[in-house]
């Protein structure tokens, strides 16, 4: 039965070949158009650890006066002070924790001739590593002790020492970067997950990646700086000042009570800071949010982008309403077919399945044709210089998606028509040719 | 023509003609709205920087660390670029408009103001929060600012920067229009007194001495902030700097040759930076390729969305021709002419699209409304629906004219078939 239906359909679309390829063309271009921008904004929603992004959070306490000016900046309160940062690693509630600030420091290769260069990397705290799961290829991360004394150490990623060395064996090597003498004590693999989730709002999430790793103490006691927004509202300058945010903070909870308990506890550590009079805003600001949580909060999808994916669904939308009405005269002109076939005992369920199956062929044609116009439309995209560009390339899921959606699509528009088709009264026809 | 029968007639199809209504109401929506961001983008793309943008070129200088004598260093490269043929005028300067960051400080027009901002810690009417750019000597004629009014700065107003992009206690400075018509309004802004950085907590001001036409920002956000900004005759001497070269358009790339290699003899621990030498032009674009790109994906789709509209109409039209013939024949055996048949299907057309516009309407001001809620957008100005209606109304009279022809060529002998 159904390749009998099949071979009608495929007769009835060729008898019509204008009409055919106005719907193919609509469907292709709506999923097209649909498919290229639902690709970017997977890529850029995408879950930047799988199977560990839900046991890591991330604190949020608003240390803010409540009246300031703050002109064109954004939040200060979305990073944390040196103070606050260094009570919660301390506390020690997580099953690990981490502090940390991006930094950009110039770094003057060992060899002649050789002009320096700037690269961006990040002061952190040991348990960064084991955290995130960095996986080290030769070394280790720094000791507890390293990170009380300010030790002049770093981690490198393997790009960054083949790119100084020329080879990734160099621990023990001494790299000179922002004017200070580092010994490498262990290489990571390149690590660079996408959107990078723990950065500061001022970095880009789509591109580049942490090619060094330092404690964040030495960070501060050689004054490095950071290369992420740092506010303040008095003390500007002093980077361990209790009125200057600049620091980023993640802990992994394992377990639901674990996160119960962290939130208690950073409740409480907010309730006591407003009873020393150090907060100006309730206990109740203070927030753990999840990872997902966070890069949710964080809004890291452009406007722009959720802007096109907007347009891109209503032009879908448009397209499909026009495939309902071509679809709905093309059926309701073959009631002299339909006629006939219900006199000769086809039952309505049939000439409904017959009608649907005609138009799940339309959606599979234009799904193929949508495939291609995506991956233009992505090409596209990828000539962009956005730092998220490079990644908008469709996967197999998405592929998948496209053709599925194309069918059900035009599945979907087709049943009106071919309800309508079905419901025609056969002798009233039949009588009328 | 009589309207009431061709409504009946509709009423047969009223499916299919709801479609088409909600088609066009959708298309209109959405035309609406994506010509007013377009026009949006358009002027924010076409914001003035007021510098002369043929023939300038940027060189970006960023150091390993500073000398000593970095200043000094700085000043001996201008005189160099400067003995450059075809060079008309280089000069240091800390940042130029569009170049994706700023420094800005709030800056009031007099001390009253300044007493109400620092009490309120907000906006207050005489202060605004303009960029704030140093140059050295030649600045206003290397980048070719426009003055309006007052005079460029004298050679002994110019002072000394500290790095760290400390301006030093330049006496003078000089203004954008439109800054000097926020914290002057109604006033002559050359010698006035100007108040920002530290000059607001001291009550010490500068004097303005010059009006440019205009002097753009690193970074747009608000439009109320475009084009207000602060240079101030300082010599900029941090380990990043800029050199602004000018030239004439025609020389600019040997110019710009020649100044790279320059600069890179002279500074051999300069960082490596694929951005070192830029005609200004290629920042300008770089600043603004999101927008461009963004008018370039409203226009595809609104002009894809027309197209599909169009589309719509014209098939079922051809199919309700066909549907007809007959009937359209039994009216030319009864005496209606081609025209009359032409006619009936324009005007069948014409009732369609104006219900749909007349629903798109409200759907591209509630359309608005979301666009105002989630993207900061303003208002959409009103006029824009009429001309929208007019597109749409313009389309659907188009995209029916084929078939509404084939319509009026049916011979009347078809009333004496049978289908």
């Amino acid at each position: 039965m159904f390749g009998y239906y099949f071979d009608l359909a495929w007769r009835s679309l060729k008898r019509t070949p204008i009409l055919t390829g106005l719907m193919v063309l609509a469907i292709g271009l709506g999923i097209g158009a649909s498919m290229t921008m639902l690709t970017v904004l997977h890529v850029m929603d995408a879950d930047p650890l799988p199977g560990r992004s839900a046991h890591l959070f991330r604190p949020y306490l608003d240390p803010v006066p409540l009246r300031g000016n703050w002109g064109l900046g954004p939040d200060p309160s979305i990073n944390l002070t040196w103070p606050d940062a260094m009570a919660l690693l301390h506390a020690r509630k997580g099953r690990y924790q981490a502090a940390m600030a991006g930094t950009s420091l110039v770094v003057t290769p060992a060899q002649d001739g050789v002009r320096p260069f700037t690269a961006d990397g990040r002061t952190t705290t040991r348990d960064f590593f084991a955290m995130f799961g960095l996986q080290f290829i030769e070394g280790a991360a720094w000791s507890a002790a390293q990170d009380d004394d300010a030790a002049a150490v770093v981690v490198v990623a393997r790009s960054f020492a083949q790119r100084l060395f020329g080879t990734a064996q160099v621990v023990g090597q001494v790299v000179s970067m922002g004017g200070h003498e580092f010994r490498v004590i262990g290489v990571v693999e390149d690590w660079a997950p996408r959107p990078m989730f723990y950065v500061d709002a001022s970095a880009k999430r789509y591109a580049g990646a942490d090619a060094f790793f330092m404690p964040l103490s030495t960070g501060v006691s050689l004054n490095l700086g950071t290369n992420g927004n740092q506010s303040g509202w008095a003390d500007y300058n002093n980077l361990r000042s209790p009125t200057v945010t600049w620091l980023q903070f993640w802990v992994e909870l394992d377990t639901p009570a674990a996160v119960a308990d962290y939130r208690r506890f950073l409740h409480d550590y907010a309730a006591s800071q407003k009873a020393a009079g150090r907060f100006q805003r309730p206990a109740s600001t203070a927030r753990l949010y999840g990872l997902m949580g966070w890069l949710g909060v964080q809004h890291i999808v452009p406007g722009d982008v959720s802007m096109q994916a907007g347009l891109a669904l209503v032009f879908f939308g448009v397209c499909l309403l026009n495939v309902v009405a071509l679809l709905l005269a093309k059926y309701l002109r073959r009631s002299g077919e339909v006629s006939v076939r219900r006199a000769l005992g086809a039952r309505r369920r049939n000439i409904f399945v017959q009608f649907s199956i005609e138009s799940a062929l339309i959606g599979l044609l234009g799904g193929a044709v949508g495939l291609a116009v995506a991956e233009l439309g992505l090409w596209s995209v990828r000539q962009r210089p956005d730092d998220y560009a490079h990644l908008a390339r469709m996967d197999l899921p998405m592929l998948a998606t496209a053709l599925v959606a194309s069918v059900i699509a035009s599945v979907v528009a087709g049943v009106l028509p071919a309800w309508r088709a079905a419901s025609m009264t056969p002798a009233m026809q039949l009588k009328s040719q | 023509m009589r309207m009431p029968p061709m409504i009946a007639t509709l009423g047969r199809h009223r499916l299919t003609c709801w479609l088409l209504v909600l088609q066009v109401a959708a298309t209109c929506a959405v035309v609406c709205n994506a010509a007013f961001l377009v026009v949006q983008r358009v002027q924010r793309v076409n914001e003035p920087s007021g510098l002369q943008e043929a023939g300038l070129s940027v060189m970006a200088l960023s150091l390993a660390k500073l000398h000593d004598d970095q200043l000094a260093q700085y000043l001996a490269d201008i005189d160099a670029l400067r003995r450059i043929s075809g060079v008309r005028a280089a000069a240091l300067v800390d940042d130029v408009p569009y170049l994706g960051a700023e420094s800005s400080g709030t800056t009031c027009g007099n001390l009253d103001a300044v007493h109400r901002m620092l009490a309120a810690r907000a906006d207050v009417p005489g202060c605004a929060e303009p960029v704030l750019y140093s140059g050295g000597p030649q600045v206003v004629r290397a980048l070719g600012l426009a003055l309006v009014a007052g005079r460029d700065f004298r050679d002994d107003e110019y002072v000394q920067g500290k790095a760290g992009y400390q301006m030093g206690n330049a006496p003078a400075v000089i203004i954008s229009e439109s800054l000097a018509r926020r914290l002057y309004p109604g006033r002559s802004a050359v010698g006035q007194m100007i108040y920002f950085g530290n000059g607001l907590s001291k009550g010490q001001g500068k004097q303005v001495v010059g009006v440019v036409k205009h002097l753009g920002r690193g970074i747009l956000r608000k439009p109320v902030d475009y084009d207000q900004a602060v240079l101030v005759p300082s010599e900029p001497a941090d380990a990043s700097v800029l050199f602004a070269v000018h030239s004439s358009a025609r020389d600019q790339s040997r110019v710009l040759a020649a100044a790279e290699a320059l600069l890179d003899k002279r500074h051999p621990d300069r960082l490596q930076d694929p951005d070192f030498g830029r005609p200004y032009a290629r920042i300008r674009h770089a600043y603004f390729q999101r927008d461009t790109t963004m008018i370039g994906l409203l226009i595809a789709s609104a002009l894809g969305l027309l197209f599909v509209t169009a589309l719509g109409i014209g098939g079922l039209a051809s199919f309700w021709v066909q549907q007809r013939r007959r009937t359209i024949g039994i009216r030319r055996a009864i005496g209606a002419t081609r025209g009359d048949v032409l006619r009936y299907f324009q005007a069948e057309n014409f009732l369609i699209v104006t219900a749909g516009v007349v629903l798109g309407v409200l759907l591209a001001v509630g359309l608005n409304l979301v666009l105002m809620r989630h993207y900061e957008l303003p208002r959409l100005p009103l006029w824009y629906l009429p001309v929208g209606a007019l597109v749409l109304w313009g389309l659907g009279q188009l995209a029916v004219l084929s078939p509404a022809l084939r319509a009026a060529r049916v011979p009347p002998v078809v009333a004496t078939r049978s289908v």
